[in-house]
């Protein structure tokens, strides 16, 4: 209750009007899209829940954990207001990529993605590139640095990854707010040459 | 169908049995409380009036089912409801742009999207 109480004074301040746009923060468990999203997210990010029921899973293996019937599936996301008539929301995708029907309702309609990569752990990202580009969604890689140590080049990763020159391939520090920034403006301008090459 | 134990039973008592939304609503669509719905006065279903408290200004599908600590079906299925009583009133930017140009794909709306981000 206090948390909502807390929350009531944080709408945003945009118009009743206002148009509400969405990235896409994927990539495997733990390798940094909260913290991403929360770099430049205005409001504190947010967890919300969705429930896997039982007509969507696989009801051998639940039968073997009758109490658990439905299965939660959290994402985190954020928030920022652009302008009175222009929000753009942050939402990073469930950790565990076998929840693909979340991924969906996250990615419907949405600008693009952006695939944080940690480089120790290459082979999480594998899930998150291919959802997107098989769907043709605008994504770019990018390499989050912890503490500064990247393990691979970006030019090893690409190969790995087998992503041709046009993908965007850009090294970040999740916590770095104008890291995060150039990631999606990077993003956004690569959406838009998506969108010129078609008008071509 | 078993009745569930724990304290879920509740947002689903709220959506009278439905766990589908009437429809498909964009979760980061934007929900506003209505002139009708800051006059409606305590609503009698707690999730519902903290949904009409919250949108005072304008939160997203997802937010509310943060905020209001209901799974996003749930919430879809509530805002669906308080729109079609005319209490709230919701932009989907899907259903907005239905037939023309995605916002997503539209340039205009890309280049407002990189100028506000480089602003920050």
């Amino acid at each position: 209750m206090a948390s909502v109480d807390s929350e009531m004074s944080r709408g945003t301040q945009a118009s009743q009007d206002a148009l509400s746009v969405k990235i896409v923060v994927a990539g495997g468990f733990g390798v940094g899209k909260t913290t991403f999203v929360g770099s430049v997210s205005e409001i504190e990010p947010l967890r919300t829940e969705a429930l896997m029921t039982d007509a969507s899973t696989n009801v051998d293996d639940l039968s073997m954990l009758p109490e658990k019937r439905t299965t939660t599936v959290a994402m985190d996301f954020g928030r920022i207001t652009l302008a009175e008539d222009l929000v753009l929301y942050l939402f990073g995708t469930p950790g565990q990529n076998r929840f693909w029907f979340m991924w969906d309702d996250i990615t419907r309609g949405a600008i693009g993605a952006v695939v944080l990569v940690d480089t120790r752990r290459l082979a999480d990202c594998f899930g998150a590139v291919d959802y997107v580009e098989q769907r043709g969604i605008p994504f770019l890689i990018a390499l989050n640095a912890f503490d500064g140590v990247q393990q691979h080049t970006a030019e090893e990763v690409r190969e790995a990854l087998q992503l041709g020159p046009e993908v965007p391939f850009l090294v970040t520090d999740a916590r770095d707010r104008e890291s995060v920034k150039t990631v999606l403006v990077t993003l956004v301008e690569h959406a838009m040459s998506m969108v010129q090459q078609q008008h071509t | 169908m078993p009745i569930p134990d724990s304290g879920r039973i509740r947002p689903y008592l709220a959506t009278r049995g439905r766990t589908r939304p009437v429809q498909d609503i964009a979760i980061e669509a934007l929900v506003s409380t209505t002139d009708a719905g800051r006059n409606h006065g305590i609503d009698p279903e707690p999730e519902r009036d903290r949904i009409l408290r919250l949108c005072h200004a304008p939160r997203s599908v997802a937010e509310i089912a943060s905020l209001v600590s209901t799974p996003l079906g749930v919430a879809r299925v509530l805002v669906a409801d308080l729109e079609a009583e005319g209490l709230t009133r919701v932009a989907d930017p899907h259903a907005a742009f239905h037939g023309s140009v995605e916002p997503a794909r539209d340039l205009s709306v890309l280049e407002r999207v990189r100028d506000g981000l480089r602003r920050l």
